[in-house]
């Protein structure tokens, strides 16, 4: 097959409606009758498999008991209560893959109870009604812990540490907070500001300054932290991204694909994005996903995933896959990037490479060559640990990622972590809620001994 | 085709489903619209003495009990009789009679409680060709402050005067209506027996409050700010209804009685409830209000086709079938043992049987077996309550299954095949008095 030799990358390829609709809510919200009808649906199960799934351990049949009594402040307060981003992983956790898998009524009919739907009904309809911050500050114990990075690991540990009567501080390198939940979540899934809002309404809390555009490694140090704070917090996130390891990789059209989808979640007027016609994402996972679906609703044509194993390999669930699949993505799976096309500076198309796993189960090429056009290649496979700021003091690292224990803590007595970027972190958004309020637990009890 | 139709003190219908007297036989329309929808009689909605008709408030007159998907489960009102005038409404009785004589035609009436004022209006019921006459006994709001409904229902002595009335002014068979506001049933039936009365019916709506508004605190339905206690019917009355048929079924002197049921009707399945207690037919108020006279064919349909399937050919094929198994607690066969037994397959491990059993009862259902949620339900420790039957979401996961050999693991006494009951039992003092 020859390959083009222009490349076909521009702007505004549909209708300002059609944007509009594209980026639209992809589960609108259910209408208060309907939370009712399915909130009845839970039995109120005892120990309840959905709660043991839910990373946070949200107490799932009690938030929807209070759901079906009419009382959605009172559920939604019960869910802060473990999850203070409750309202975002509502919206962004692979249900699928976590509470509603186990739900009971998944295995009575195949049909779980909407439980991340429910769960947005409640805190919604808690923000949406303006209503007091949930939780109120433990007298103060004048004790001041820093915090480096806003994400969900950040802003969890924060909030935790807050309600304590801690004070804390806040190192964000990006202008705004929210990390992954403000750069990299599909637009899609979470509408209208969602996450500054949250972020907000997490401050409410009081006792919490975040620092913007202060970067650990550049502006702030661990050695100058730790002396200055009693306790430091470190939810990085993972900054880095994978390379294909390709000659030509520095071509335009070359893109890194969670780049992309924040320049999507940042832009004002998604017409002004450029997107190429003929697009191919490398990767399995969630972000290839997001890439993929994303550039399809920009007007891109045909959208190939290449993924290098079996549809049972990839990160992404089913539920993702599918969702891919309805909007028109084609999945490829057992094949991997052999060569890059490019022509004037500019990706044309990819080479890739058929694979199968061999007799010891490890995967190699088997020689026979695919190319498909391209006029941009998105590359999600894998986000990179960045070990530069951690310099100055000992932490264990494994590959890049911080080593911890059950509560959070590093080698280090004085930093925890959590997060994306410690090592066993599932790279979901409720994961790092959790590690970082595990991690306030710890230090809260550290500091307090 | 099992055969539907009903002979009840020689009045026929071609099935037994009667209007029940309320807004859905207020006047002609709806009782034309009713029948051509199938429905086998109605009993017009209770009228009052000639004069200047009643009033009804001008507010809301309903309220209601919801499922979560606002399927309603009980309704309350407080609408008094007929307010429309007498003389229009025996016009359009006769006339309705007329066009559908297959029908059963049945007039509810209310008026107080002297001989004058009853010798007044049966002769003008008679003359409509009406079939026969309901006596309104029961209505507990508004009437009864006024001496009527349900403060004539509550006294036998006034139920027994008036039946005589009425048996003694008109030829018409007389059916009394009994209130369920009252301890028990029996005394009300049994004077409607001894006054002649040919039937009874029951049961008529229960005093209620069905809910307070949490705004304005003040009973649902709300007038101006205030509300009263109202008739409560519909699906959530039906226990209360059915305890009270059969209290009348097996009395020994009401025995025989014939009975028309009331009280919560929402299926085939509930009248063959009623019908299996004694009753002759069965009349519908709130599953009409609710669905529309359309359900009626659900229920013939359902009725029909149920007893096909049973070889039912007729009611009294089945007619009381249920009476003599009705009896008292120390009647209950105290060798009979049984232990609930939890069909794995089919159980979706919500728990909910073990923890009613582990916090409320007996402590008899696993939570964990190695390790894993595993619900089981230990033989040595189950009473055989039925709880945790009652609790499971799933149909037929738990049943209660008999035990017929060995002995039972709990109490480690022997089973024992023989019938023994309360009335016998070494722990009754009363059965020792009468071993002495
Ligand atoms: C494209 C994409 C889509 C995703 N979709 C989902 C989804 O649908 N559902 C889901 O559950 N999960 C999803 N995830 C994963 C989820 O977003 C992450 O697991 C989660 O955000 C991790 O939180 P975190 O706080 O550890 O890190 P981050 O969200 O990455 O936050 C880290 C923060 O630290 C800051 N930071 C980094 N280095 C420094 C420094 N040196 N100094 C100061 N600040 C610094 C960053 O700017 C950032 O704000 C997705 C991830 C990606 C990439
Ligand atoms: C709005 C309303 C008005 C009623 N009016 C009368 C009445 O005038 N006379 C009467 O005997 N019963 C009256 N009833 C009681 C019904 O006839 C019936 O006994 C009761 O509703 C129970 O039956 P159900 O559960 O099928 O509704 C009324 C019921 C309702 C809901
Ligand atoms: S936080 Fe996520 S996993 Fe937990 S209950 Fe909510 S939607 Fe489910
Ligand atoms: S498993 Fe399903 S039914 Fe049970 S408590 Fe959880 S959501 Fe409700
Ligand atoms: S209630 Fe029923 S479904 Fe639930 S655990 Fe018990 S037996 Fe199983």
């Amino acid at each position: 097959m020859t390959v083009s030799e222009t490349s076909d990358v521009k702007a505004n390829r549909l209708s300002s409606a059609d944007y509009a609709d594209n980026f639209s809510d992809i589960h609108p919200p259910l209408t208060p009758h309907e939370a009712i009808v399915e909130a009845d649906r839970c039995y109120f199960c005892y120990d309840a498999p959905c709660m043991t799934a839910c990373p946070t351990s949200i107490d799932i049949p009690l938030f929807i008991r209070n759901i079906q009594a009419g009382n959605p402040i009172g559920s939604a307060k019960t869910i802060f209560s473990e999850n203070i981003m409750g309202g975002m992983c509502a919206r962004v956790c692979p249900t699928e893959t976590l509470c509603e898998e186990v739900c009971v009524r998944e295995i009575a009919e195949g049909k779980p109870v909407k439980i991340g739907l429910l769960q947005r009904h409640a805190t919604d309809t808690f923000m949406e009604r303006e209503q007091p911050h949930p939780f109120t500050r433990a007298a103060s114990t004048g004790k001041k812990i820093a915090v480096i990075g806003a994400g969900p690991a950040g802003l969890s540990c924060a909030h935790r540490l807050a309600t304590h009567g801690h004070d804390v501080t806040v190192y964000e390198a990006r202008e705004k907070a929210g990390g992954l939940n403000e750069y990299g979540i599909a637009s899609y899934k979470t509408t209208n500001d969602f996450a500054q809002d949250e972020v907000e309404f997490i401050l409410q809390i009081g006792g919490i300054t975040i620092e913007n555009g202060k970067a650990l490694g550049r502006d702030v140090n661990l050695e100058q932290l730790t002396a200055e704070f009693d306790a430091v917090f470190l939810g990085l996130g993972l900054p880095g991204v994978n390379a294909l390891g390709l000659e030509g990789e520095t071509a335009s059209g070359v893109v890194d694909a969670v780049d992309f989808i924040g320049v999507l979640r940042q832009a004002e007027d998604l017409s002004l994005l450029e997107v190429g016609r003929r697009i191919v994402v490398i990767g399995g996972g969630m972000t290839a996903i997001d890439a993929a679906i994303q550039s399809k609703l920009l007007g891109a044509e045909e959208v190939t995933i290449a993924y290098r194993r079996g549809q049972e390999h990839m990160n992404a669930s089913l539920y993702e896959q599918e969702l891919a699949q309805t909007h028109g993505v084609v999945i490829r799976h057992w094949v991997m990037p052999s060569s890059l096309h490019v022509a004037d500076g500019s990706v044309t198309g990819i080479t890739l490479e058929k694979t199968r796993l061999d007799a010891a189960g490890k995967l190699s090429g088997t020689g026979e060559l695919v190319t498909l056009q391209a006029d941009q290649v998105f590359k999600a496979i894998g986000q990179t640990p960045d070990a530069g700021p951690l310099a100055g003091l000992p932490i264990e690292l494994e590959k890049g990622r911080i080593r911890t224990a059950a509560d959070r803590r590093t080698s280090h007595p004085k930093i925890w972590a959590g997060g994306d970027c410690i090592i066993g972190g599932e790279d979901l958004t409720v994961v790092s809620v959790e590690d970082g309020k595990i991690a306030a637990e710890s230090i809260h009890k550290a500091l307090m001994a | 085709m099992a055969d539907l139709s009903t002979n009840f003190l020689g009045i026929k219908s071609p099935n037994p489903f009667w209007l029940a007297s309320a807004p859905p036989t207020d006047k002609a329309y709806n009782v034309e619209r009713a029948f051509e929808a199938g429905w086998g009689g109605v009993v017009w909605k209770t009228l009052g003495e000639a004069g200047p008709p009643v009033v009804n408030v001008n507010g809301p007159r309903y309220g209601a009990i919801w499922g979560p998907d606002r399927r309603l489960l009980g309704l309350n009102n407080i609408e008094l009789i007929t307010d429309r005038d007498l003389e229009i409404n025996l016009r359009e009785i006769a006339e309705v009679k007329r066009r559908w004589p297959d029908r059963a035609m049945i007039v509810s009436i209310m008026v107080p409680c002297e001989e004058q004022s009853w010798k007044a209006i049966l002769p003008r019921v008679e003359a409509t060709g009406a079939d026969g006459i309901e006596l309104n006994f029961g209505c507990p709001h508004g009437m009864s402050e006024r001496g009527m409904g349900a403060a004539v229902g509550q006294v036998p002595e006034y139920i027994q005067m008036v039946a005589e009335w009425c048996k003694h002014y008109s030829s018409m068979p007389v059916i009394v209506k009994l209130t369920p506001n009252i301890t028990d049933i029996r005394y009300p039936a049994r004077a409607a027996k001894a006054g002649g009365a040919d039937a009874v019916s029951l049961i008529n709506t229960i005093s209620s409050i069905v809910s307070v508004d949490l705004d304005n605190f003040a009973p649902v339905p709300t007038i101006d700010g205030k509300g009263s206690h109202g008739g409560y019917c519909g699906p959530a009355v039906k226990p209360i209804a059915l305890n009270m048929v059969a209290e009348i079924a097996r009395d020994a002197e009401t025995r025989g009685l014939p009975i028309s049921g009331i009280g919560g009707i929402q299926t085939w399945r509930d009248a063959a409830e009623y019908i299996a207690l004694g009753c002759g037919t069965v009349q519908v108020c709130t599953a009409a209000m609710t669905y529309g006279f359309k359900i009626v064919e659900e229920m013939t349909q359902g009725l029909s086709d149920w007893m096909d399937e049973k070889g039912y050919a007729t009611l009294a094929d089945f007619q009381g079938r249920a009476v003599p198994n009705v009896t008292d607690w120390q009647y209950l066969n105290l060798n009979y043992i049984t232990k609930a037994r939890i069909d794995q397959d089919l159980c979706i491990k919500c728990g909910r049987c073990h923890i009613a059993c582990e916090d409320t009862s007996h402590q008899a259902i696993t939570a964990m077996v190695d390790g894993v949620r595993h619900f089981e339900v230990m033989d040595d420790e189950c009473v055989g309550c039925n709880l945790c039957v009652n609790v499971c979401p799933v149909d037929d996961c738990i049943t209660m299954i008999e035990m017929t050999e060995g002995s039972d693991p709990r109490t480690g006494r022997p089973i024992d095949h023989d019938y023994a009951n309360w009335t016998t039992h070494p722990n009754n003092p009363m059965a020792k008095q009468a071993a002495e």
